[in-house]
């Protein structure tokens, strides 16, 4: 055969391995069947009078899996938990679980389906900012509600989508303030290429600046990368004082690792991470992560009655090897706040429950301490906690805010941020 | 200096990174003319395998010999590519050869079917290797730091390279393979088994692949994509340094992860992919041929 084919041949199979390669990571692909249940409701399949609907709308399958499992887990433990305590004004909660397959367009689909279809109450759901947005149209359109649990990068506020997780002034924001006030001038700021490391870099740089700090340098990674030599060059050349860091999944492992190659520990380049929770550090390992400081409004080891009882039913129902993490904390205190609201509106109308949400006094005693839901923006007073990584591969407290911090997800009542005019990257 | 020394020395260890997953596809497709998509899974199933011996050596064995488990896992890792490469020769990739587009096709879906596989098997969530403490930390010489496993898997790539080129060069069966990918009917004449010869040829690329996991386990975390990272940058090393010549995927490898780690210091890392890839296609305009070329009397060629 001619040579000339047979190079036309390679440039089709680099371009495969290219599309492989975003297959992949859009993970379209399934995994752990068992764990499937698509569209199968839990329980008494009907809802009568004596039962109401939700739905669980997570990944199941796909690379996002393993991250919501752990939400799901959290919710379910929570429904079970209400359900065993006489349920929500008297009805038993029955569940309807949906597989985004970390796909947005899929949980779009599946949202749709939820609550036009199956006439969910309300729905607990997604994880990544990506899925949120894709599915924020729907619950508008239907007039829905969706409980999202996850930190994110702020600049939203849906009528129908209640946060329970950490607006950036809950987590990001305190985090360098407790870094400034501890003396650190030079930053350094390194996260994956998407829209949280970048919109929390954009928030980190007015904020720096404005306390009269110094970002020393800006890098984003690849989310399949796996070199950090180069990233780790830049960053000896920089001398920052502290590293911040984002970097999403496996770009931890690789870049912890290459830092540990070069003899780097905590004490050389101390990093804070706002992607790092229990689940990540038993996967890159805690050896190499000691020292590092992390920052999230709740830890398997918080110090509060409420959060021995969730880690011991957590273990208890799920196994004992599992760990308990922010976002699963938030994922079950959405369910609560839900059944607080209904109880309040004595309905489980989307209306009735957004009219007793606006009141701004439902509330939950959660394991990470009393949280509130804002009565304006719908996302939660908490408190912030600074955490320090240690050997046995758990998070312990180091600093936390005397008060819990009120959400400002547009970051209006800072005037750095003001001054900045930062706005949400689309 | 010391950043220049610095960076010199990752532009080697990303070189010799590449080299280590190219030598394989240098074997397989740069000699065979199979294009193997499959082969980055090679390079998984080698990293799953490393695992898998550490595992197996902190299981059963007790905290003083535990670090030997990477040597350990080094045949290991060779030996299953090995196997699964030679089972994959002789149940598709034979029935296949001179239909390049039906062998590209079949060895994409075997890519994705081990790439599954490995989910089923070990999770979605990746897992992670320790490296022994020989080869933990680096040593720092004049404000550069060189990292132990870095100059490990430079030692392994030139230790790899050594033993193709005795076994391409020097060796009985390496002369009749080079004899049956250069004229195949003729060396059958001749009495070579070219069948057997084809089977070991591509059990051995693969192999090397399962080698080149071994090292990639040290640099990250393992799952199911971590061959899918080392792929592309393979198949244009092989490109660029000209298919069929081994020296010609040394250069190519040098030129891709010196190029990839310079340009990446004084820019970001995704416009460091791009210049790279801009490089290699403007290279290949100009001499689509490679670096090197095989000089051959046969008319086909």
């Amino acid at each position: 055969m001619k040579k000339v084919s047979l190079r036309k041949i390679a440039a089709l199979a680099a371009s495969m391995a290219m599309f492989a390669m975003t297959l992949a990571g859009c993970g379209s692909t399934a995994s752990d069947s068992g764990a499937s249940s698509d569209g199968t409701t839990s329980a008494a399949a009907a809802s009568g009078d004596d039962t109401v609907k939700v739905g669980l709308l997570h990944s199941l399958t796909g690379s996002m899996a393993i991250s919501e499992k752990a939400v799901r887990d959290a919710e379910v433990l929570a429904i079970d938990e209400i359900n065993s305590a006489g349920g929500v004004l008297g009805k038993q909660i029955v569940y309807v679980e949906e597989d985004g397959a970390s796909e947005p367009s899929t949980f779009a689909t599946k949202a749709e389906k939820l609550v036009d279809s199956e006439k969910v109450a309300t729905v607990f759901g997604c994880w990544t900012s990506s899925s949120r947005k894709a599915v924020k149209p729907v619950f508008e359109d239907y007039n829905a509600l969706l409980w999202y649990p996850v930190q994110y990068e702020g600049m939203e506020q849906s009528p129908n989508i209640v946060y329970t997780g950490a607006a950036p002034n809950q987590q990001i924001v305190p985090a360098i303030e407790y870094l400034l006030d501890k003396g650190y001038k030079k930053f350094f700021l390194l996260g994956s290429d998407y829209v949280f490391p970048r919109t929390a870099n954009m928030i980190i740089t007015a904020q720096v600046q404005a306390a009269g700090g110094e970002v020393v340098g800006e890098e984003y990674a690849d989310m399949d990368q796996t070199d950090f030599a180069a990233i780790i060059s830049k960053i000896e050349a920089a001398q920052p004082e502290i590293i911040i860091n984002t970097l999403n999944g496996t770009g931890n492992v690789s870049f912890f690792k290459q830092m540990a190659e070069k003899n780097y520990t905590s004490a050389e380049y101390p990093t804070m991470s706002f992607s790092i929770a229990e689940e990540e550090v038993a996967t890159i390992g805690a050896d190499i992560l000691k020292g590092h400081m992390v920052s999230w409004n709740y830890y398997e080891t918080t110090d509060t009655p409420e959060n021995k009882a969730f880690v011991e039913a957590y273990k208890a129902k799920f196994g004992e090897s599992r760990v308990t993490s922010d976002p699963a904390e938030a994922a079950y205190d959405a369910v609560y706040l839900w059944k607080a609201a209904c109880e309040k509106a004595g309905s489980f109308d989307v209306d009735a429950v957004r009219e007793a949400i606006a009141g701004g006094d439902i509330s939950f005693n959660a394991p990470e301490g009393t949280v509130t839901i804002n009565g304006t923006n719908q996302h939660l007073t908490k408190p912030v906690r600074i955490g320090e990584i240690r050997d046995d591969g758990l998070i312990y407290e180091v600093y936390s805010t005397p008060t819990a911090v009120d959400p400002d997800p547009y970051l209006t009542t800072y005037d750095w941020a003001v001054e900045a005019g930062i706005q949400p990257i689309e | 200096m010391a950043q220049f020394i610095s960076t010199l020395f990752n532009g080697l260890s990303l070189s010799s990174i590449i080299l280590l997953t190219s030598i394989g596809l240098a074997v397989t497709f740069g000699l065979m003319r199979v294009i193997n998509m499959a082969h980055g899974e090679f390079v998984m199933i080698g990293a799953y395998m490393t695992y898998v011996t550490q595992q197996i050596f902190a299981a059963v064995f007790p905290e003083s010999v535990r670090d030997i488990y990477y040597i350990v896992s080094i045949p290991v890792a060779f030996g299953t590519a090995f196997l699964l490469g030679s089972l994959l020769e002789r149940f598709v990739i034979q029935r296949l050869y001179g239909r390049e587009i039906d062998s590209l096709l079949a060895t994409w879906g075997i890519s994705l079917i081990l790439q599954q596989a490995a989910r089923s098997i070990f999770g979605t969530q990746g897992v992670n290797v320790t490296a022994p403490s020989f080869l933990q930390g680096g040593v720092t010489v004049g404000g550069c730091t060189f990292s132990y496993n870095r100059i490990f898997i430079m030692f392994m790539v030139l230790l790899c390279l050594f033993i193709v080129w005795i076994i391409m060069y020097k060796s009985n069966f390496g002369k009749q393979m080079r004899a049956v990918m250069q004229n195949r009917p003729m060396a059958q004449c001749m009495g070579i088994n070219s069948r057997k010869v084809d089977n070991i040829t591509f059990a051995l690329g693969s192999g090397l692949a399962g080698i080149a996991g071994c090292s990639v386990a040290l640099l990250g975390s393992i799952d199911s994509t971590v061959g899918q990272s080392y792929i592309v940058n393979s198949f244009m090393a092989v490109v660029l340094g000209g298919v069929g010549k081994l020296a010609g995927t040394v250069l190519g490898s040098t030129i891709i992860g010196s190029a990839s780690i310079f340009t990446e210091n004084y820019t970001s890392s995704t416009i460091a992919k791009a210049i790279v890839l801009l490089i290699v296609i403007v290279f290949l305009q100009k001499r689509p041929q490679g670096l090197f070329v095989i000089k051959s009397r046969s008319l086909d060629e």
